[in-house]
């Protein structure tokens, strides 16, 4: 339905925001590896208290947490946690290495570097920072990429903290591990100068390429995430966090452009019908004595807690609130997000979608003359404790009163299947403070100097290099370096080209491993040390070429064991010249009457017996040689025993 | 912040008044095509790099080096173009109303921030002066408590002198004459063990606890340890059954339980951790469950609440030194040529100073400044009966301090210097067990088990 969009017309415009994990010696703010582990180690619980501004004011969504009285519990391993993970010691100086990958980053994008880096303190108030704040600091700003003949603004260039890894949530518990927290990530905001969702996408897939270029960037689920700003002309910027799938960025867009589209045709709906916003009154009634012998499960069960229903009216809203803005979510889900939010309820029923859920007819009709509803009228019903469903009742009107004049600002998370539900309002200014416990960094010429060495080569160059230098076909080369393994292959190809052709290098990497994931082999638990093993038993002759797929899948099946391991299991260890003859000898020996009937000629009769046996384990030509040898003195001794 | 261009020094500065710029004016600084537009930030580091901080638009920080190439321009604010969501993005808190039915407790501060806000344009931390303010950042405590706040002092806990610890003693005093039933005392941690030791011998009986409570991590940030640590004292000041001086902290890492540790036995034992503070040779008092309202008492041996009894005066001129390898006999010397009234000596072991210090010592007996032994090993008693260099000491006049911490020890001299100079009474009083500073009873667990990595 979304395909026919004209995003011209529409004037969808989009920035990115990709954040990636950089493969540093230590983590951010202390000597922790940079490591994810099964270790649980440690483990403490906290609860976290939103500071406030001068005039009392806190971020809402860090007020709403701690009303809740959440509970953090926090593994701390101790081989990839210590005291600063677990906010038990001051944070020691940013790290280095990662502020000149950084730099290098913003030299590849253009951007220019800031003089001094400052390190801010950013509230998130989920648990999944010790602290209660994500640490985060500007390394550079402005630049550009190309991506086609498109130029995308650079905004900002930031390091931060990357989050806590969370493993489980129940009753009010949420458990972190503290491994994930603190490793270094990279953060670059593009201007808004994407305009369709296919671009979106093209352009997290050119920066996400370059920053692998570098080398010094983690790879893997997770490793990298993508956080979207989306708006149409007469809409609003939306942000969306958290897409961590490249392939779900272009449907994201769509369905965010999809819906503003919606939310303005409702706007324009609603206009046209003469409502205006003051006709949106937070008018409570309870209908708990209406309601009382009701057959919903779900009012029922509110009522046995000792909760109410209450309802209001939304003047002019009937048809609307059923109204599809994304595919399955409607305004009425809408409205609901902010009853979660702002009320912690579990939800609403509205008149769009009564009666059902065990609601009758009569009782909607009983609903709507107490709540006076005409024929254009709707209405919406909460059952919760009464103090909770009046703030749910209260958030709906301010979002319903928002349906006339269009799309409200708001912090979006992404669902798998790329819709979107409402998180947060945007944060406002009490949410950024500097962080007094890290010296501000001066960026120096010796640190651009050292940066520059880092710095990406451009992909045309390492394409040229590929071909020229390391002999890959130039389509084999093009897959290389869009192959999120591109690193292990520069780094192979560098330690063992001398050995193996960089050819097969590539192809094991791009053509293999998809190869045998389209048989159904687990490639996933294929590890870099598999790939090395592999190329290394070939380069040091134990192994021939012909056997890497196989030995790559019993790896990927047996991922403990070595490639060596492997080879010997499969019979696929190389075998000497002597084995080799030996196994030709007893092959012509088991043949000998068709030897004898044809001679030379059962050459190639002999050779795919031989080859049977051997594949993979020395190379067809060798063997050739061998059968040839070992027939013309079979044939010579048969001679001489004839005569 | 009274400087109007805090932490900028130099040219720098010169450059910056003479465009009339001050912080959280709006400025545009220009530098090799770069534009920056923000708010012109205070300088906190103490480097002198000609470097401005701006903090942009996006609410980031950012340092812009000021040379020859560096334009800065005041430029007007912008008008309102902050959008706002549906739902704003910021509410306030507003305090509970105090409640007249619950229990009257005095806060007193004394420096650090226990409860702050912090002005998020400057990071700047501004303490909750006020009972009002107070109980809009830890609203918990209004249904514990009717709160009584109270401002003494603004300084830096290793800043605290003995004079300090007689202006609290008053205003404890005070509150519990203006019928508070437990007193809350806010106190950096540095040194909060000194004062608690010190309180602990000037209240000769209490009508309520004293609690004195600090926070490891200061509480402008989120994960802060310092309303917890305040619920918990109280907490404690309200329901504990005991009239005695304690801290009140962290006793785990976790927010689940704090401790109540006796003045006398309390000591910060690490430099950066929420359970900081732990009691030595001694068990703490009681456990705090602050999120349930629980209070458990650990040790049955407290002084009951009773009548207010106050022996202010703590004398300044006591000094505690440590002995090392190379100590020269030299250094008790000058004490006593300086005029010292006592010393505290932190020994090695169970109470040994080198040999050479023995005449020292027995000179500064001899002129009547009492010197009293205790040990850095601060787990375990004194007993200088076992090696000759002890007993040398002991025939030379020391007051051994059993299992006294050196700190506590140096508190009670200075209490009992201003009560008499008499050698053989400052003896007897040192020796008397006054206020728990003396455990007779070590069993096997009061040592901290380790952890040996098996």
């Amino acid at each position: 339905m979304a395909s026919s969009l004209d995003y011209g017309e529409l004037g969808l415009k989009v920035g990115l925001e990709i954040h990636q994990q950089l493969n540093t010696k230590r983590k951010l703010f202390c000597e922790s590896p940079t490591m994810l582990t099964d270790e649980e180690g440690g483990v403490f619980e906290r609860r976290l208290r939103p500071t406030q501004s001068e005039l009392g004011e806190i971020d809402v969504a860090a007020f709403f947490e701690w009303r809740r009285g959440r509970v953090y519990v926090y593994q701390a391993p101790r081989n990839t946690s210590c005291l600063v993970e677990a906010d038990e010691e001051p944070p020691h100086e940013i790290s280095r290495e990662a502020v000149l990958i950084s730099l290098a980053v913003a030299k590849a994008l253009h951007s220019r570097p800031v003089d001094e880096v400052h390190v801010m303190r950013k509230i998130v108030i989920d648990g999944s920072n010790t602290t209660g704040f994500q640490r985060t600091a500007i390394v550079a700003m402005g630049g550009y990429v190309d991506v086609g003949d498109k130029r995308i603004g650079i905004q900002t260039i930031c390091v931060e903290e990357d989050a806590a890894r969370k493993i489980e949530e129940h009753g009010g518990r949420v458990t972190y591990r503290l491994d994930r927290l603190g490793i270094p990530l990279i953060e670059i905001a593009t201007a808004p100068d994407i305009s369709s969702p296919e671009e979106a996408e093209h352009v997290a897939f050119r920066i996400g390429q370059l920053l692998r270029l570098t080398g010094r960037v983690k790879r893997g689920l997770g490793t990298i995430r993508q956080d979207l700003n989306v708006s149409i002309r007469g809409g609003a910027k939306t942000e969306i966090k958290g897409v961590q799938r490249l392939d779900l960025i272009a449907k994201v867009v769509e369905y965010e452009a999809l819906r503003q589209k919606r939310l303005l045709e409702i706007r324009d709906e609603l206009r046209g019908r003469g409502v205006s916003e003051d006709d949106v009154k937070l008018n409570i009634v309870d209908l708990t004595e209406a309601l009382k012998n009701t057959g919903s499960r779900v009012l029922r069960r509110a009522l046995s807690r000792g909760g109410r229903i209450l309802g209001l009216r939304l003047p002019g809203f009937a048809g609307l609130l059923g109204r599809e803005v994304q595919p399955g979510r409607r305004l009425g889900t809408e409205l609901a997000d902010y009853a979660r939010f702002w009320g912690g309820v579990g939800g609403l029923f509205h008149s769009d979608e009564l009666p059902g859920y065990g609601i009758t007819g009569e009782e909607v009709e009983a609903v709507r003359r107490i709540l006076e509803c005409g024929e254009n009228d709707a209405f919406i019903i909460v059952a919760d404790r009464e103090d909770k469903a009046r703030e749910a009742l209260e958030a709906v009107v301010a979002r319903a009163k928002w349906a006339l004049r269009g799309v409200p600002p708001e912090t979006r998370a992404a669902n798998p299947d790329g819709t979107t539900r409402y998180m947060r309002p945007q944060p406002g200014a009490a949410r950024m403070y500097p962080e007094t416990d890290i010296p501000p960094l001066e960026i120096t010429g010796e640190m651009l100097r050292e940066a520059e060495k880092l710095a990406p080569e451009p992909p045309e160059a390492k394409l040229k290099r590929f071909v020229e230098q390391h002999g890959l076909s130039r389509d084999l080369a093009q897959q290389i370096l869009m192959d999120l393994r591109l690193d292990l292959y520069e780094k192979l190809a560098d330690k063992y080209g001398d050995r193996v052709p960089p050819t097969i290098i590539a192809s094991t990497i791009v053509s293999t491993i998809k190869q045998l994931r389209g048989e159904g082999t687990p490639v996933e638990n294929l590890a870099d040390e598999h790939i090395e093993q592999t190329i290394a038993l070939i380069a040091e002759g134990q192994a021939a070429k012909e056997a890497i797929p196989e030995i790559l899948e019993y790896l990927a099946r047996n991922p403990q064991a070595t490639a060596r391991e492997a080879a010997e299991k499969l019979g696929l260890s190389r075998l000497t010249r002597g084995q080799a003859e030996k196994i030709v000898e007893e092959i012509i020996g088991q043949n000998k009457r068709i030897v004898e009937e044809r001679g030379m000629r059962a050459m190639g009769l002999i050779m795919g017996r031989v080859m049977a046996r051997v594949r993979g384990r020395i190379d067809g030509k060798t063997v050739a040689e061998i059968v040839r040898q070992k027939l013309r003195e079979a044939l010579e001794e048969e001679h001489r025993n004839h005569t | 912040m009274g400087d109007p261009l805090h932490g900028y020094t130099g040219i720098l500065r010169e450059r910056l008044a003479s465009k009339g710029l001050s912080i959280g004016d709006r400025v545009r600084v220009s530098r090799r095509g770069a534009v920056y537009e923000g708010i012109l930030m205070p300088r906190h580091a103490l480097t002198g790099r000609q470097i401005i901080v701006v903090k942009l638009d996006n609410g980031y920080n950012v340092g812009i080096r000021v040379d020859e190439n560096t334009i800065i321009e005041k430029i007007p604010w912008r008008g309102g173009k902050h959008r706002r969501g549906v739902l704003s993005a910021e509410i306030v808190m507003h305090p509970p109303k105090p409640d007249p039915s619950k229990p009257q407790v005095s806060v007193i501060s004394t420096g650090g921030t226990i409860a702050s806000r912090v002005e998020y344009e400057t990071g700047a931390v501004k303490p909750a002066l006020s009972s009002r303010d107070l109980l809009a950042v830890v609203p918990e405590i209004g249904s514990m408590a009717r709160i009584d706040a109270e401002i003494l002092y603004s300084i830096l806990s290793e800043d605290m002198t003995p004079k300090h610890w007689e202006g609290i003693v008053d205003a404890v005093a005070r509150s519990f004459e203006k019928g508070s039933v437990g007193v809350v005392v806010t106190h950096g941690t540095d040194t909060m063990g000194y004062t608690a030791a010190a309180l602990s011998f000037a209240f000769r009986s209490l009508p309520g606890p004293v609690v004195l409570v600090g926070s490891q991590r200061s509480s402008d940030r989120p994960s802060s340890d310092a309303a917890f640590n305040l619920m918990a004292s109280v907490l404690a000041a309200v329901k504990a059954p005991f009239g005695e001086v304690v801290v009140v902290m962290h006793g785990e890492t976790g927010d689940t339980y704090a401790l109540a540790h006796r003045g006398t036995k309390v000591r910060k034992m690490h430099t950066s951790r929420r359970d900081a503070f732990q009691s030595i040779n001694d068990r703490p008092l009681a456990a705090i469950w602050p999120y349930e309202g629980r209070l458990e008492i650990l040790s049955r041996n407290y002084r009951v609440r009773g009548d207010l009894s106050v022996e202010n005066g703590f004398d300044d001129k006591v000094a505690l030194i440590k002995t090392y390898p190379g100590i020269s006999p030299e250094i008790i010397d000058v004490l006593v040529d300086k005029g010292y009234h006592g010393i505290v000596v932190e020994a090695t072991g169970l109470g040994h100073t080198p040999g050479r210090l023995v005449e020292p010592i027995r000179r500064a007996v001899e002129e009547g400044i009492p010197v009293v032994i205790t040990s850095q090993c601060l787990f375990g008693r004194t007993n200088l009966n076992v090696y000759i260099n002890g007993r040398r000491l002991l025939e030379a006049g020391v007051i051994p301090g059993s299992d006294m911490l050196p700190e506590t020890a140096y508190a009670k001299l200075s209490w009992i210097l201003r009560r008499t100079r008499d050698l053989g009474e400052v003896r007897r009083m040192m020796l008397e067990n006054m206020a728990g500073e003396i455990n007779p009873h070590h069993d096997l667990g009061l040592y901290p088990r380790w952890d040996h990595g098996f």
